[in-house]
């Protein structure tokens, strides 16, 4: 069986490749997709956690956060696609009318 | 022992304030009527309320004379009560006042008669009939306010009337106070009377307040009681207390150095002259002398005093009277003169003398006043006469000229009369008998009264008996004067030719008191003296000795004689080569320049004008000028009051208000913005910049729970 380590530094490589892709990327999609990544890490450490303690409860998180991710996509998609269909446009250095 | 005797007076003496309150009934009816009746009515409404009042006053002395001459106080109403401090209206029932109350409602009455018709015609001359029930109103008032004054059982009531008297003299001094010279002449003449005894009240208050401090009380009795033992205890304020009674007597009896106001009181109209002016009001402060014998008779000073003052202005007022060509100007100076007399006979002691002369006195000088405003009357209706003729006779352009040359027309001028006994007799003679009787020929009243003074000046007191007997021999000269410039020679303007006589509702009250002047002598006649020994029950209850002088042939003689002198030379001068129409008085030949001082007064009015009324009005000037408006208000209103108040509102509102809250409330508005502007610059509105944060933040706040 592979060591706990191995896991865990495989999660925070696909964390931090989440991470940089929402800091780097423009194409919304694309942070959109690196933000499932990033959750999907969590989950990887979660299941990873739980069987090296082996208790369920880090199980049982990791359904919570595909469901809120589901939820997520389901809402987040149809904002990009609202987004798209007002701008004709998903890359975010153009939705800058936050700016102060 | 004083409140026993007190509650034993007769009934008859309950009736006493109906003296007061006849005269306010009748003043009362004539306000409530005004201008509703006619004049007769009103005229007889205050002749009877006088009337009434002098029945009152027989009946009290009827009921004296029953009460063998005792006094009676009869207390009437409680005024003010604190502490020690009593002050109660009573009436002083005694042979004293009995006596003031007698010839004030007497005379009054006589006077309010003749009123009826002069004032009659007055109005018409005046030209405003509506004034007439005034006139009345005025009149009764008058009556109360004297009755006040002399049946007050206390200083305080005697103060009352005092005032109430000057007022009623003011009133009726201003009476037509739209006319006099410039429209506010008799206007001024109140002022200056109401002013100048403003002054003498200021001395009788402050006698006023001395007696109370010295005494305890002002009631009669009280303080007579005490007066020998508080002059022994403190002889300085007794004298002090004389002095300032002093001091209101010259104001109310007009004697030097107050009497300035009694000759423009002449501008009333002239039953005023004779009841206030000569008759009544002005011997009140004879009567407060009289009535204060108890404390004046144990301090020499103030009676030297009294009487000194009394002297010279006899004969100083004296002097000026044969200087006058006003008829009513010389009996206001004889008046003035005579009320010398009597107060120096009361500042002597001579106190039945001083009384004597005040009846006397009160007779032939409202005898002489009565048919002064006779001849003058007389005048105008000749002046009337004229004018009629010139309506009938001359064209209207002419006729506009003679009503000027009328207003030019003086009709009390003596220099305008002359030669009027032929028009009006009645009046010739018994204004011959007044001046008579004045001049001290016997026997009528005059040389009795003044004569008794003159035989107790000739005792008690020397000089005073020189200035005395001065003044009497100028008396006769300016009253022999008078009679012969006024109704002797030639008639000297158109006027004085058609004079008419006065109706007899005017002539039949000179003529009872022609009466009263010619046989009032016999009041105190010598030897029999009735009236000092009516006198003597009040001041002996005072425990006041009266030295009776007997008869002296040698003063009466020199007294007779030297008025006889005088009316002679008097003949000499107007009678036997009548004075003719613009000629200068024959004395200005003889006296020259002495006779311009005693036509110009001896230029006291102007004395006292440059002495104290332009000092005054400087004083005004410098208060007003300079202390108020330069001072109070340019310095310390603006600089003060106003800069200071705009200063400290300039530190409010610049220092605090702007610079202090304003700029606490802008700083933080401005640091706000100023750190916004800065702070907005972290809203890039690039996702990625907030998402780094969010990690940033995360990798801190997990660097913080990792390290902690």
């Amino acid at each position: 069986m592979l060591p706990i380590t191995y896991y865990v530094g495989l999660s925070a490589v696909l964390f931090i490749m989440g991470a940089l892709g929402v800091l780097i990327r423009r194409n919304l999609i694309v942070i959109f997709m690196s933000v499932e990544l990033m959750l999907n890490a969590a989950n990887l450490a979660f299941v990873a956690f739980a069987r090296y303690y082996q208790t369920m409860s880090g199980q049982v998180f990791v359904f919570f956060v595909m469901a809120v991710a589901a939820a997520e996509v389901a809402v987040g998609l149809s904002l990009i696609v609202a987004i798209y269909r007002a701008r004709r446009t998903v890359n975010v250095d153009d939705l800058s009318e936050m700016k102060g | 022992m004083l409140l026993s005797e007190v509650s034993s007076s007769p009934a008859l003496f309950h009736l006493i304030p109906w003296i007061v309150f006849f005269p306010v009934i009748g003043l009362t009816l004539n306000i409530i009527f005004n201008g509703r009746l006619s004049e007769k009515v009103v005229g007889t409404i205050a002749s009877t309320a006088s009337g009434l009042s002098f029945v009152i006053a027989v009946l009290m002395a009827w009921g004296l004379a029953q009460n063998h001459g005792e006094p009676v106080v009869v207390p009437f109403l409680e005024w003010i009560h604190i502490g020690t401090l009593q002050l109660d209206w009573a009436f002083q029932v005694d042979t004293l006042s009995v006596v003031m109350m007698l010839v004030v409602s007497g005379v009054g009455t006589l006077i309010h008669i003749y009123a009826i018709g002069y004032m009659h015609e007055d109005v018409q001359h005046q030209g405003n009939p509506r004034m007439y029930p005034r006139f009345f109103v005025f009149f009764n008032l008058f009556i109360a306010m004297m009755m006040i004054l002399v049946t007050g059982a206390s200083y305080t009531m005697l103060f009352v009337g005092w005032e109430g008297v000057g007022l009623c003299s003011y009133l009726l001094i201003g009476f037509w106070f739209d006319k006099g010279e410039d429209g506010i002449g008799n206007a001024l003449a109140g002022k200056k009377a109401f002013i100048v005894n403003r002054i003498g009240d200021f001395g009788f208050l402050v006698a006023m307040f001395l007696t109370f401090w010295a005494f305890g009380s002002l009631n009669f009795v009280d303080v007579f009681a005490k007066a020998p033992e508080v002059a022994e205890a403190m002889p300085g304020v007794v004298v002090a207390i004389t002095l300032f009674m002093l001091l209101g007597v010259t104001g109310k009896s007009a004697q030097l150095p107050l009497f300035v106001w009694l000759p423009d009181a002449m501008a009333g109209p002239t039953p005023v002259s004779a009841l206030i002016h000569a008759a009544t009001m002005v011997t009140a402060g004879v009567y407060l002398v009289a009535r204060s014998a108890p404390i004046f008779v144990h301090v020499p000073t103030g009676q030297n005093a009294v009487a000194w003052v009394g002297g010279l202005t006899a004969l100083f007022s004296a002097t000026i009277a044969v200087g006058q060509y006003d008829i009513k100007k010389v009996l206001a100076y004889s008046t003035v003169s005579q009320l010398g007399f009597m107060v120096a006979a009361v500042g002597m002691g001579a106190f039945v003398a001083g009384m004597f002369h005040l009846i006397t006195h009160a007779f032939f000088k409202a005898l002489l006043f009565l048919s002064a405003g006779s001849v003058i009357q007389g005048m105008e209706r000749g002046e009337h006469h004229i004018a009629h003729h010139a309506h009938d006779d001359l064209h209207a352009g002419k006729k506009k000229r003679k009503k000027k040359e009328e207003h030019a027309f003086d009709p009390q001028d003596m220099r305008n009369m002359g030669g009027l006994r032929h028009q009006m007799p009645v009046t010739f003679w018994v204004y011959l008998t007044g001046a008579v009787a004045l001049a001290g020929v016997p026997p009528l009243a005059g040389f009795f009264s003044k004569d008794e003074i003159l035989l107790e000046a000739s005792h008690l007191n020397t000089p005073v008996y020189i200035l005395l007997v001065l003044a009497a021999i100028l008396t006769a000269f300016y009253m022999g004067r008078q009679i012969f410039m006024v109704f002797y020679g030639e008639p000297r303007t158109a006027p004085a030719e058609h004079a008419e006589e006065s109706p007899p509702v005017m002539t039949i009250p000179l003529m009872i008191l022609a009466f009263l002047a010619f046989f009032g002598g016999l009041l105190n006649f010598p030897g029999i003296q009735t009236l000092e020994h009516w006198l003597e029950h009040t001041f002996a209850f005072f425990e006041v000795e009266l030295e009776s002088l007997p008869f002296s042939p040698a003063v009466a003689t020199l007294s007779t004689i030297l008025a006889l002198a005088s009316i002679t030379a008097a003949w000499f001068l107007y009678g036997r080569e009548p004075l003719k129409k613009g000629e200068p008085d024959p004395l200005r030949r003889i006296l020259g320049p002495v006779f311009t001082g005693m036509e110009s007064k001896w230029w006291v009015d102007e004395v006292y004008w440059f002495l104290i009324v332009d000092r005054y009005v400087d004083l005004a000037w410098f208060l007003a000028d300079y202390v108020d408006w330069r001072f109070w208000h340019d310095w310390f209103h603006e600089k003060v009051i106003l800069a200071g108040y705009n200063a400290f509102t300039r530190i409010l509102s610049v220092r605090v208000d702007l610079g202090g809250i304003d700029r606490i409330a802008n700083g933080l508005a401005e640091g706000t913005q100023a750190l916004a502007a800065r702070m907005r610059r972290l809203q890039t509105g690039y996702v990625r910049n907030y998402a780094l944060s969010v990690f940033l933040g995360v990798v801190v706040i997990i660097g913080y729970l990792m390290f902690r």
